[in-house]
């Protein structure tokens, strides 16, 4: 981490990672870093902040950036453009195929990454003006099931509760959600609420993951059937009449039809025991602490979003939280956690493919009312393809052009291989990206466009609890890198439409968003933020953190605001409705080729595709290899050890990762995390293996039930290459690529040994090479330097005893390497503690000068007494003259000449 | 007056095996030491310091006048034996004197060899080997010496000569330098390492002839290559002096046969040293010989020690180049495994020889601070399986790691 410098102030501003939407002080340093702490004044985090949040400053490098538009030439190489061509030719290729294919031929896949400002744009563009609702984004790949359970019980996509409810909550539940990995800060809340007050917490996860650790009840529930345990509350606090019954009279419709199907589901405690695959003593527990508890909040996230029955399961939450009225008080209701730093923005300004804008949807009303505000042109009418769909039409060929915004779909999106091929067949496709390198940009992009990164823009994000904050610039843009909000409106503007995009600010595009979000509202919307209608660009920039909704008359609000508690939901009849879901039932069977269950998901210090923590060496160090839970049982049946390698396959794809043998992991079940790609690893692109199976509702992809298979997979070798710049691997290696200061590191799994690898070195790290061999237990090490300086290192070894980088990564955080640690460099080992004797001057006994010197201060007066002391001289006596001349202490520069190579005139 | 023990011999062995016996049976000889130098004795792996000029000649002086004088030895240097009688137990000197002897220790060491070309007897053809060569060879400094031979010995004369400001050319008849010390890579960063110290190297070079009338002006090589040259030492290898031993009826085949005990063919007589040879071999080393001189000097005080032979380590004595080699550096022993450390930028090699888990042959250049250590664990054969992966890296991290 870079030092602050003084002179700066700190930017208040909020971090680009998770939906919990922590506020960062950045504290630039004046060359292009910050030190970053938490915001003490910001109400998601009050200062704290996570792993990855306090490593931000590691990740603001320019060394991956993308700094300039360019276009891919006819021999397939990007060329650098300036911005107006590149404009020119995004405006004119999307009006070409609009004019040829019409307006369904063009698309735009958007990110929970973008500014609401950047979103409300792009959005704006597509469905008014381009004229289809051909926008998803990669919320759909996150939070889409909420979004339709919200929208399916409440009649808008609203999340009730704020996180001040975790603090007030006697019990805690938290479905398919990690917490503690990946809402690390709420976590925390959560945990000092459970030690303050004693608060209850039950996790409900297939893993017992680190959320789970910290649970007074876990629930290792069989995969997708948190449906049939929510069902089973119902019947449950039914059978006791612990249901809210005036509530559910004077607020809610559909209660008797959706506890019947609940009863059919799941008719009694047995029965939910039976389905679910827990012990009945735990459920029935569960079902007691839920009826005796009823400050309850129930968080969850992507273990029941990410199902291709996530949103009956967001329903069936729904439904327990409903019928015990507990909803809209403090301390009480369903939370869906998102994922990202602004899915929410993006909910709000409409970038989903089903949404229209301001949490309007397709109805002729509202198509109509969101076109007269716009004054557009050509409306879209009705609901667009979800992300899978998108991609899969582009796949048939019906879309023929794509515009990516902050994501990397080659990478995240089910199927991901399909999903490169098919981004290969675009007549056009445009990637506004920070970085040069990604697995989507790889894919061909013909149009790369350099979009600001975090730190560099300016505008808005909203957090789960429906917190909307600035995110603010403190370092200057990269390059020619521009805000998406102003590409988008440099776009919009050369397809005709410069009176309708006249943005020169994100606070202009702020504010027109929030008139449109009060535009003909008269509450009858949730998302209304009318009372920033007007707010001046210096009101904007000093935006404290503001939670909606806050209608146009109202100030902000010292206590939070909660929805629902006295109903008042956004369906025509102002009640919530009950949603009998699904009978709960895998998609997708296992079978004898399958066998398995593959879960996705995230890791503690990564994020995403790594494409921002992956520069942090730090993180690095959590894990740094793409791994593959697998629980003991399985794994000795199928002789998978711990901390070897495994192929999982799927009907999709395969990966190659390493296996973590856990007793965490239920079995029958397998893990693995989604962030690597192509770009960090050999074959660990996760994606591939995922089915694209969706949620008929949310049209969310399943990535936590595909059947895979594993079997073990043999490397005799293995290793780490250090270097300075990033290396490219040799074809056939297995590795995955890891940040470390100073340097980039790979670390490989091979069954080429030492003396290929020998055979390599020079060409892979330099030609002024140290090595180490030892053939026989197939060691090979090699260091390589340039002007005194540690430049690249490969170390390949037996796989049973693999090497650890750990003390040669220091070495290269290092400016110079010391004599000593160059010596032992290629033990791999720690120099500490390793002292030198220095030059030898005896011979015979290898006494070195150091140790003679030593023994000169220590009062060896004569060669005679150092040869008593140390042997020194004691033998064949070549040394003696030398021995006398130490003692004559006059010889420091002729022998530090003797050691090094130096100019021969530096002889005394 | 104790029992009469004549040394014929005044250089390293002798001195050592004196200081030895007179630590453990001061008194029970009445010692003799004869000597043909007319000197002291002195420190010969100190000759190419003192013809560079590192050091005078006090400073070679292994011991005082009066060290030999507390020990009451009778020093009679700058004299030939000339004839040794083993029935009769007499010994002649060249000035004719006799002196009896009840033990008697051979400690005539080596000479140098002499090659057979036109042109060895010229002014300016020196060998080098004693005081009197340095003496000699001293006067040609700051002209162009040719030395022959590019082993130890050689790259020492050459580097005393350089250092004196000569202009020195090294001819060597092999493709590499010190190849009975030294394997390829080892010998490669000599060559570096000795050229940067301004001497030229040429290998694959064999004289052909000393070229001169009276002095020596030029040598031609095999290859019909001339190198001009005021001066050319020689220095392709010592022979043992057995003429004596052999002349009086000794066994002597390199050198003078002797056994365990360092006894030769006749009862009472050994010898240790370059001239002696034991098991077939004959060292050339100082270490072997002051080995020797310590086990005889136990027996000859009446402790019963026996000598089972040296395992050579070689170091090269020119300042601020490290070489350490020992045992079968060049693993020609069956199921040899090689360890293999270099770093040229560094001016480091190390390469360890294993066999059956135990190491047989290490030669290091450039670090050569755990030679002693590496040639213990040769003489000890002792496995070395536990330190094996940090073995190359030396004494301090391989046992701290296997700790």
């Amino acid at each position: 981490m870079n030092a602050p410098s003084p002179e700066l102030p700190a930017v208040r501003t909020t971090c680009p990672y998770c939906g919990v939407g922590c506020g960062l002080l950045a504290r630039p340093d004046g060359y292009g870093g910050a030190a970053i702490t938490g915001d003490p004044g910001h109400p998601a985090n009050f200062g704290r902040i996570c792993s990855k949040g306090s490593a931000l400053g590691e990740t603001l490098g320019l060394g991956e950036r993308l700094l300039h538009p360019m276009l891919r030439q006819a021999d397939g190489r990007l060329a650098r453009v300036e911005w107006p061509d590149a404009l020119d030719r995004v405006a004119t290729g999307f009006e070409r195929i609009c004019a040829r294919n019409g307006p369904d031929a063009v698309a735009f896949y958007l990110s929970g990454q973008l500014l609401t400002e950047d979103y409300y744009v792009a959005n704006k563009l597509m469905k008014g003006f381009i004229g289809s609702s051909n926008v998803d984004t990669n919320s759909r790949l996150c939070m889409a099931s909420s979004v339709a359970g919200h929208i399916r019980a409440f009649g808008a996509d609203t999340v009730p509760g704020t996180y001040e409810d975790l603090d007030h909550a006697d019990l805690l539940i938290l479905v398919g959600s990690n917490t503690a990995w990946c809402h690390p800060v709420l976590f925390q809340r959560m945990v000092e609420n459970k030690r303050g007050r004693g608060t209850k917490v039950v996790v409900i996860d297939p893993r017992r993951t680190a959320t789970a650790e910290e649970a007074d009840l876990h629930l290792p529930i069989a995969p997708g059937m948190d449906t049939a345990l929510f069902c089973g509350l119902l019947v449950h606090l039914a059978d006791l009449c612990a249901l809210d019954y005036r509530y559910i009279d004077a607020h809610t419709s559909g209660f008797e039809n959706t506890l019947a199907q609940a009863r059919a589901i799941a008719p009694d405690l047995a029965a939910t025991a039976r389905i679910t695959r827990l012990p009945q003593a735990e459920v029935a527990r569960f079902f007691e602490l839920f009826h005796a508890t009823p400050n309850t909040v129930t968080c969850f996230s992507q273990g029941v979003n990410q199902s291709a029955q996530g949103t009956d399961k967001v329903n069936a939450i729904i439904n327990c939280h409903l019928a015990s009225g507990r909803i809209g008080r403090r301390g009480q209701g369903p939370f869906s956690l998102t994922g990202q730093p602004n899915a929410m923005g993006g909910r709000e300004v409409g970038g989903l493919a089903n949404q229209l804008a301001a949490h309007m949807r397709f109805t002729p009303a509202d198509v109509d009312r969101v076109g007269r505000f716009w004054n557009a042109p050509r409306m879209a009418a009705r609901e667009g393809p979800k992300a899978v769909q998108i991609f899969e039409a582009i796949a048939r060929g019906k879309i023929k052009a794509l515009w990516v915004m902050a994501t990397n779909p080659a990478v995240s999106l089910p199927r991901a291989g399909h999903v490169r091929e098919a981004l290969k067949t675009l007549d056009l496709l445009v990637v506004s990206e920070n970085v040069l390198c990604n697995d989507t940009v790889d894919a061909g992009a013909h149009i790369l466009l350099p979009a600001a990164a975090w730190g560099e823009k300016d505008g808005t994000v909203t957090n789960s609890e429906r917190r909307i904050s600035r995110q603010r610039r403190f370092l200057p843009a990269a390059g020619e890198a521009k805000p998406d909000w102003w590409i988008v409106t440099q776009v919009a503007r050369r397809m005709g439409f410069a009176a309708q995009f006249p943005y020169d600010s994100a606070a202009e595009i702020f504010r027109e968003h929030a008139a449109l979000s009060a535009f003909e509202n008269g509450g009858r919307r949730d998302f209304d933020i009318g009372a920033l209608a007007a707010i001046s660009d210096e009101a904007f920039n000093a935006l404290d953190p503001v939670q909606w909704p806050l209608r146009a008359g109202e100030a902000p609000r010292e206590r939070d605001r909660r929805f629902f508690m006295e109903g008042g939901f956004y369906t025509v009849d102002q009640r919530a409705r009950f949603i009998a879901p699904e009978r709960p039932a895998a998609r997708v069977p296992t079978s004898k080729q399958f066998p398995f269950r593959l879960n996705t998901g995230r890791v503690r210090d990564q994020w995403h595709t790594m494409t921002r923590s992956g520069l942090s060496a730090r993180l690095g160090t959590h894990t740094p290899e793409p791994f593959v839970e697998v629980h003991p049982t399985d794994a000795k049946a199928l002789d998978l050890p711990d901390g070897g390698f495994a192929k999982v396959a799927t009907p999709w794809g395969s990966c190659v990762l390493k296996v973590a043998v856990d007793e965490r992991q239920r079995r029958g079940c397998l893990f693995a995390p989604i962030h690597w790609s192509d770009a960090t690893a050999s074959a660990a692109r996760v994606g591939d293996l995922v089915m694209p199976e969706t949620d008929r509702y949310s049209g969310q992809p399943d990535a936590k039930a595909t059947p895979a298979s594993i079997a073990p997979v043999r490397f005799a070798f293995r290793g780490f290459a250090l270097t300075r710049r990033p290396l490219s691997p040799p074809p056939g290696t297995w590795w995955a690529r890891v940040a470390v200061a100073r340097a980039s590191g790979l670390l490989l799994a091979t069954n080429e040994g030492p003396e290929v690898w020998r055979g390599r070195a020079r060409q892979m790290l330099g030609t002024e090479l140290a090595e180490y061999v030892d053939q026989q237990r197939g060691v090979y090490r090699a260091a390589s330097f340039a002007a005194g300086e540690l430049t690249g290192c490969l170390f390949i070894g037996a796989a049973e005893t693999a090497p650890q980088w750990d003390a040669v990564k220091t070495l290269f955080a290092a400016q110079t390497l010391a004599d000593d640690a160059r010596r032992v460099l290629l033990t791999g080992r720690s120099a500490e503690g390793f002292v030198s004797a220095g030059p030898i001057v005896c011979a015979c006994f290898s006494v070195g000068m150091a140790t003679i010197r030593a023994a000169i201060q220590a009062g060896a007066a004569s060669a005679e007494a150092i040869g008593e002391a140390l042997r020194a001289g004691t033998n064949c006596g070549s040394c003696l003259p030398e021995l006398k001349r130490l003692l004559a202490g006059a010889d420091l520069a002729a022998d530090s000449a003797a050691t090094a190579p130096q100019p021969a005139d530096a002889s005394p | 007056m104790g029992e009469p023990l004549v040394v014929i011999g005044n250089g390293m062995a002798a001195a050592r095996l004196v200081e030895e016996l007179a630590k453990r049976a001061l008194g029970r000889y009445a010692l003799a030491v004869i000597g043909e130098e007319p000197r002291l004795a002195y420190n010969r792996v100190l000759l190419s310091a003192l013809l560079a000029q590192e050091v005078g000649f006090p400073e070679i002086e292994l011991k005082p006048a009066q060290w030999w004088r507390d020990r009451g030895v009778t020093l009679r240097y700058g004299m030939r034996a000339s004839r040794v009688d083993p029935i009769a137990r007499e010994l002649t000197l060249s000035s004719g004197a006799r002196l009896s002897f009840s033990k008697l220790v051979f400690a005539t060491g080596s000479q140098p060899i002499k090659l057979d070309l036109p042109g060895m007897d010229l002014t300016g053809v020196f060998t080098f080997r004693d005081v009197e060569d340095v003496k000699a060879i001293a006067k040609t400094a700051g002209t162009r010496v040719v030395v022959i031979g590019g082993g130890l010995l050689g790259l020492e004369a050459a580097y005393g000569l350089s250092k004196a400001g000569a202009q020195v050319t090294v001819l060597h008849l092999m493709d590499r330098l010190m190849e009975r010390q030294l394997d390829a890579p080892a010998a490669r960063m000599l060559k570096r390492a000795v050229e940067g110290r301004r001497i030229a190297v040429r290998l694959n070079a064999e004289a052909a002839r000393i070229m001169g009338a009276r002095r020596v002006e030029a040598v031609e090589l095999r290859d019909g290559g001339v190198i001009a040259a005021d001066a050319v030492v020689v220095a392709v290898g010592i022979r043992a002096n057995t003429e004596l031993a052999r002349a009086a009826g000794l066994k002597v085949d390199r050198g003078i046969a002797v056994d365990d005990q360092l006894e030769t063919s006749v009862q009472g007589i050994h010898a240790i040293g370059e001239c002696a040879e034991h098991r077939g071999l004959c060292y050339g080393l100082v270490e072997p010989a002051y080995e020797q001189a310590q086990v005889l000097a136990r027996r000859l005080a009446g402790e019963s020690a026996t000598y089972g032979g040296s395992v050579p380590a070689t170091n090269l004595k020119v300042a601020g180049i490290h070489v350490f080699s020992a045992g079968d550096f060049l693993a020609t022993t069956a199921g040899a495994e090689e360890i293999v450390l270099s770093d040229p930028g560094f001016g480091v090699y190390k390469k360890l020889v294993i066999a059956n888990g135990r190491l047989i042959g290490a030669v290091l250049f450039g670090d050569t601070a755990d030679g002693p250590w590496y040639l213990e664990l040769i003489r000890s054969g002792s496995s070395i399986e536990r330190l094996r992966d940090d073995l190359v890296f030396g004494r301090t991290l391989a046992t701290r790691a296997a700790a």
